[in-house]
């Protein structure tokens, strides 16, 4: 298939868009739904067939002496900012591309046949917005497509900007509902004050490049400067502002853009709340696609990255610590969602650190006889998470589809009811947990010896939160589908839901399965060339470990009803009042928000504004007024007192003259 | 005459004949009214869209001459005033833009009452003010029209206005008089040092010709001017006219106002005041520089308490108009390229907002937040248009709000100086509190639960209302989706102004 079929796979969620958000609202629901899975059907073929052919075929230039290159498909100019400074609306193909072509389309698809039978009720009827939630989901899968095939980085902001809105339109779906207006507003907020500090890092770096493009077609793009002494780029790198060079300036913004959409510690506030949209956008945006937007960004420009370790360790920092975070409260959090959603945070933190222990003192750390095994790592891991992750969602959809509540303790013991739910939960948290041969075990495994390379502290750290993640999903498995009878409350008993619900679990489960032995390590490096990777025994043999043990502690603790986890909850009260709080990040920013700057600084400005400045003018209007009044009394029309005036004048000037004269 | 062959002198004559023609209607004949109304707007919107043809054409077959279809008559010999008509890329798109809002206003205003011959009587003359001021290259008659422009707005609001408007409609007034008389000044000023040789003119090509207004006076005419045009610009500290203005303005006004009357600030800044004294302009820059990056910021904060909707998006628009100028004091054609693409881009979404406000209203009969939510549910359509004029203001790609922050931004950065630079940064922060405003109105307006049991009954939007937004929402796409068009025809104006200030800057040894 020729790669310019991506052209197709961008054009027709985009379409689907203009089509169901025009004309589809007026059509019947189930037909639009039907429409929007076809669609993406047709939709995913493609993607798959041009990343197959990207992959393995060496017909376009993909392949030059067995090292995968950039393929642009198509680039023409979108906005002109001066001859060199252009902003290109381009298709351009390399191997994180094509395989995030896969992993969108994949999940975006489950999704868009799952969301058939969730947003319906019991009855079969299709929801209130039907219409409008295809069309948004079509809108989102538009912008995250053209936000990974960008061949700058000013497009890639501006699919970051939609994948943004779409997010918001998709999390505040149900717009009757406070939390979910409350909700929305935050994500967008918190992402847009991100995407600031990645606009300021874009004029910074453009401001030296004069180009946004990754690799330029008649000018040197960004990466083509990298080898070159000369280069503006180099520039960059020496000219200082505050005692850092302009060129770790713009990286650690535009990082902060990354970890704004990927939600890094302290910008992850949003993704929590933003688990108030409907779950299979949870699956989509909020668990597989977007959130990994920002360690997309960063693999893109990773050859950028390696130059500048200090972005580098910054990065490192941030995503270790984010990692043992999110864990940390998954361990404690009673709403599966929420639990998920900050497990999601500690695995795309994973992601994160993984690409930053690639490098050491501005080099790529050699491993094996290769390099950046960190960044395929992370790729990898990308992938394999987005399937598993999705599934997890997916099967949360179900569970609370059926009980009608996303607290934990409104379901226990639905493995009766749900078999075929519980088993593919099961598989997503083995997958998750690291155990072989599911999905999740490669990938981790090749982040962990990565980890270990860099420092053996950074090894322990990540293992450990490893460790974390098996004990914290078991606890979700086993509370949900274990611990005790099932209480039933709504009037019918849960069970296992439409096809079109379970179809895409169990493709999913499988996906989970099997996709650890894609052979990534040949398609998916930094520089193109195949990586030569091997298992390493004693890393893998210890993580299998750990994880066992974190699953052997959830079993303990929660597989049968007992006092257990309350007597250890109390003896760390204190603890785990704060895990469970989120260690009050929302309560410190909504006090930035509300008392700094709504009451500190908005309210005063105001004030001033009102007071002071139109004050000013109005007293100019005050002052004039009260001058006429009092000026107007000399126009009293009274003849006395004009003869009087006339008199006095007349007098004075005959006075000044004879003074003038005798003088 | 010869001036009669001139496309662009038909602007002027098509508000004047429908003046007259509505003058003709009876008062009670609503239908014809808005019968001569409609067709007005539309011949305009179609010599406007013909002028850009023009314009193309010209550009197109080699015509690089700074301003085409010039044609001039003597009006007042003894001052050598004329009627100098003359346009160049910027003029063009403006007058596209005014001819746009036309239309959408006569539709905004369909069920005007009371008295609507005299309301649209008052519209077509302030009209002729706005597409006079664009289609002239003397200054004399540039200010004529600008007077003529801004006469009317007094008796629109003080008639047809809401709330406190007599107050309002006379502060309105007053500070833009105050303005007008800094710009007569500073206008007196250039033309009696418009040449060396004593033949003073008041052409503006001529006169940046010359290039003959010492140094000493440029530093008096400059603030003069640019002060004269920063107020309607609504520049901080002269900002305080617009939202009184505009919250008692009706609806079509409103429009008007904020999405063409305020261009004419940003126009005849650059236009007069930067073009004509480029020295003073160097020099003095970076005071008004500061000025206009306080509006950005402070516009946006102030926007952010407010609850009166008009008020909000007063107050955006402050910020919004202080990019243009802004931008405009970066001095390189990147960013004035911005600067008139976030004119076209505020005027099209402000009257977008205000068209929508003015509908909600109409059916709410009030303005506070605090007593509306739900909408969406009660008032799709317009709750919808309303999500889409939002997301614009806040700069989605795709709509013409990014396209235009966009340009500004990278092309205010890529001045040499790292104190503009610095600049540059603090206004992009901008962006985040617009976005903090504009979803908190949506969210209390549009979204939740319905507050008001009597909202209920409320009716979406007629056809006229339906036709009048979607105009305006098919331009703000049309500019997001295809800015290099725009782009295009803009930046080659730009050309002689930033060479005048380069020359500037090399006479006074700063380059």
């Amino acid at each position: 298939m020729p790669l310019s079929y991506t052209i197709a796979v961008i054009a027709i969620p985009l379409l689907m868009f203009l089509f169901l958000g025009l004309v589809g609202v007026k059509m019947n629901k189930k037909v639009t739904g039907v429409l929007g899975v076809c669609g993406m059907l047709i939709t995913t073929i493609l993607a798959y067939g041009v990343a197959l052919t990207y992959f393995f075929g060496t017909g376009e230039g993909q392949m030059v002496d067995g090292v995968r290159k950039a393929v642009t498909v198509f680039n023409p100019d979108w906005l002109s900012f001066s001859d060199q400074l252009v902003v290109r609306m381009g298709i351009m193909l390399d191997p994180i591309a094509a395989m995030m072509l896969v992993v969108i389309c994949t999940v975006s698809l489950m999704v868009h046949l799952y969301s058939l039978g969730y947003m319906c009720d019991h009855h079969g009827n299709a929801e209130k917005g039907f219409q409008r939630y295809y069309a948004f989901l079509a809108l989102f899968t538009f912008s995250m497509l053209g936000l990974v095939v960008a061949t700058n980085l000013f497009q890639i902001f501006i699919f970051f900007e939609m994948v943004g809105v779409s997010s918001y339109l998709l999390i505040g779906f149900y717009y009757t509902s406070p939390a979910a207006i409350h909700a929305s507003k935050k994500a967008f907020i918190v992402t847009r004050l991100a995407d600031l500090f990645f606009l300021v890092g874009i004029l910074i770096l453009s401001f030296y490049t004069q180009t946004f493009d990754f690799f330029g077609n008649d000018v040197n793009g960004i990466m083509g400067m990298l080898d070159d002494p000369q280069a503006s780029l180099a520039q960059a790198g020496t000219t200082t502002f505050m005692g850092c060079s302009a060129m770790a300036w713009a990286l650690t913004f535009i990082f902060i853009g990354g970890a704004g959409k990927s939600a890094m510690y302290p910008l992850h506030i949003w993704l929590p709340d933003a688990m108030e949209g409907p779950t299979p956008v949870s699956a989509l945006i909020h668990a597989a696609t977007m959130v990994v937007a920002g360690v997309y960004l960063v693999a893109r420009l990773f050859p950028l990255y390696v130059l500048v370790q200090g972005a580098m360790d910054i990065i490192c920092v941030v995503g270790a610590f984010t990692a043992f975070y999110a864990a940390a409260i998954a361990c404690v959090q009673s709403d599966i969602k929420r639990a998920l959603a900050f497990s999601t945070i500690s695995q795309i933190a994973f992601m994160m650190t993984s690409l930053a222990v690639s490098s050491a003192n501005g080099q790529l750390i050699e491993i094996h006889g290769g390099y950046g095994l960190g960044y395929m790592a992370s790729m990898f891991h990308l992938f394999t998470h987005a399937m598993f992750k999705a599934l997890l969602f997916l099967c949360a959809g179900a569970i609370i589809h059926a009980v009608h509540s996303n607290e934990n303790d409104k379901m226990h013991g639905l493995h009766k009811y749900m078999p075929i739910t519980s088993i593919a939960f099961l598989i997503g948290c083995l997958a998750i947990a690291g155990i072989p041969p599911f999905a999740g075990f490669w990938s981790k495994d090749e982040i962990l010896v990565a980890a270990y390379e860099k420092g053996l502290g950074w090894g322990l750290w990540m293992s450990m939160v490893a460790g974390m993640t098996a004990f914290y999903m078991f606890r979700i498995y086993f509370l949900i589908f274990h611990w005790k009878k099932h209480e039933i409350h709504t009037e019918h008993a849960p069970a296992d839901q439409p096809w079109t619900m379970t179809l895409p679990l169990i493709i999913l489960a499988t996906i989970s399965i099997v996709a650890g032995f894609v052979p990534a390590a040949n398609l998916v490096t930094w520089d193109g060339a195949p990586l030569h990777t091997q298992l390493n025994w004693t890393v893998a043999c210890s993580s299998v470990l750990i994880a066992c043990v974190g699953i052997g502690l959830a079993f303990k603790m929660y597989y049968k009803e007992n006092a257990l986890p309350e007597r250890m909850a109390n003896s760390c009260r204190g603890l785990w009042t704060a895990a469970y709080k989120r260690f009050y990040m929302d309560e410190l920013y909504q006090f930035i928000t509300h008392k700094v700057i709504f009451q500190g600084i908005c309210k005063p400005i105001a004030k001033f504004d009102r007071a002071i400045i139109d004050g000013f003018f109005n007293m100019l209007a005050q002052v004039t007024n009260q001058t006429s009044f009092g000026i107007r009394k000399l126009q009293s029309g009274s003849i006395q007192s004009y003869v009087y005036f006339y008199l006095i004048g007349a007098l004075l000037l005959a006075g000044i003259t004879m003074a003038c004269v005798l003088l | 005459m010869e001036i009669f062959n001139n496309i662009l002198i038909y602007f002027v004559i098509v508000p004047l004949l429908t003046l007259l023609g509505l003058a003709l209607c009876s008062n009670k004949g609503i239908g014809a009214i808005r019968a001569v109304a409609v067709a007005g707007a539309t011949v305009l919107v179609a010599l406007a869209g013909y002028l850009v043809y023009l314009f193309l054409q010209a550009r197109g077959a080699g015509d690089t001459s700074e301003m085409i279809l010039r044609s001039e008559v003597m009006w007042y010999a003894p001052l050598n005033v004329k009627l100098a008509l003359g346009v160049d890329g910027v003029s063009v798109v403006m007058i596209l833009l005014s001819a746009f809002i036309v239309f959408a206003g006569v539709f905004a205003s369909w069920k005007m009452n009371p008295l609507p011959k005299q309301f649209f009587l008052w519209f077509y003359l302030l009209s002729t003010g706005v597409f006079g001021f664009f289609i002239s290259i003397d200054l004399f008659t540039m200010f004529m029209f600008y007077e003529v422009a801004l006469i009317p707005m007094y008796l629109l609001i003080g008639v047809w206005g809401s709330g406190n408007k007599n107050y309002s409609a006379m502060k309105l007034t007053l500070m833009l008089m105050g303005g007008s008389a800094f710009l007569m000044l500073g206008i007196i000023g250039i033309y009696f040092h418009s040449s060396a040789d004593g033949n003073w003119t008041m052409n503006i090509l001529e006169i940046a010709q010359n290039d003959a207004i010492p140094h000493q006076w440029q530093m008096w005419l400059f603030p003069l001017t640019f002060i004269g045009f920063g107020v309607l610009g609504a520049m901080f500290p002269f900002h305080t006219w617009s939202p009184d203005g505009h919250a008692s303005a009706p609806t079509a006004v409103s429009m008007l106002h904020a999405g063409v009357l305020m261009k004419l600030g940003g126009y005849g800044c650059f236009r007069i005041a930067i073009y004509l004294m480029p020295f003073a302009a160097q020099q003095l820059g970076w005071i008004f520089l500061t000025l206009t990056g306080i509006s950005i910021v402070y516009g946006a904060f102030s926007a952010c308490v407010q609850t009166d909707l008009k008020y909000i998006n007063a107050y955006s628009s402050v910020s919004h108009c202080g990019m243009v100028l802004f931008a405009i004091l970066m001095f390189n054609t990147t960013a004035m390229t911005g600067a008139v693409l976030q004119m076209l881009s505020h005027g099209l979404m402000t009257a977008l907002f205000f068209a929508l406000i003015g509908m909600i209203y109409g059916r709410t009969h009030t303005r506070d937040i605090r007593d509306m939510g739900g909408m969406m549910q009660i008032m799709p359509y317009l709750g919808v248009g309303y999500v889409i004029a939002g997301l614009a203001s806040l700069g989605l790609p795709g709509l013409s709000g990014f396209v235009a922050e966009m340009t500004i931004f990278v092309g205010s950065y890529m001045h040499s100086d790292v104190f503009h630079r610095v600049l540059t940064i603090a206004a992009t922060c901008s962006i985040v509190i617009t976005a903090v405003y504009i979803l908190r109105v949506v969210g209390k307006l549009l979204f939740g639960e319905v507050q008001n049991e009597h909202h209920r009954e409320l009716t979406d939007a007629s056809w006229e209302e339906r036709l009048s937004t979607a105009t305006l929402i098919l331009a703000v796409a049309i500019i997001g989706c295809f800015p290099n068009f725009f782009v295009n025809i803009i930046s080659d104006s730009f050309l002689p102004i930033v060479g005048a200030l380069e020359n500037a800057a090399r006479a006074a040894g700063m380059m």
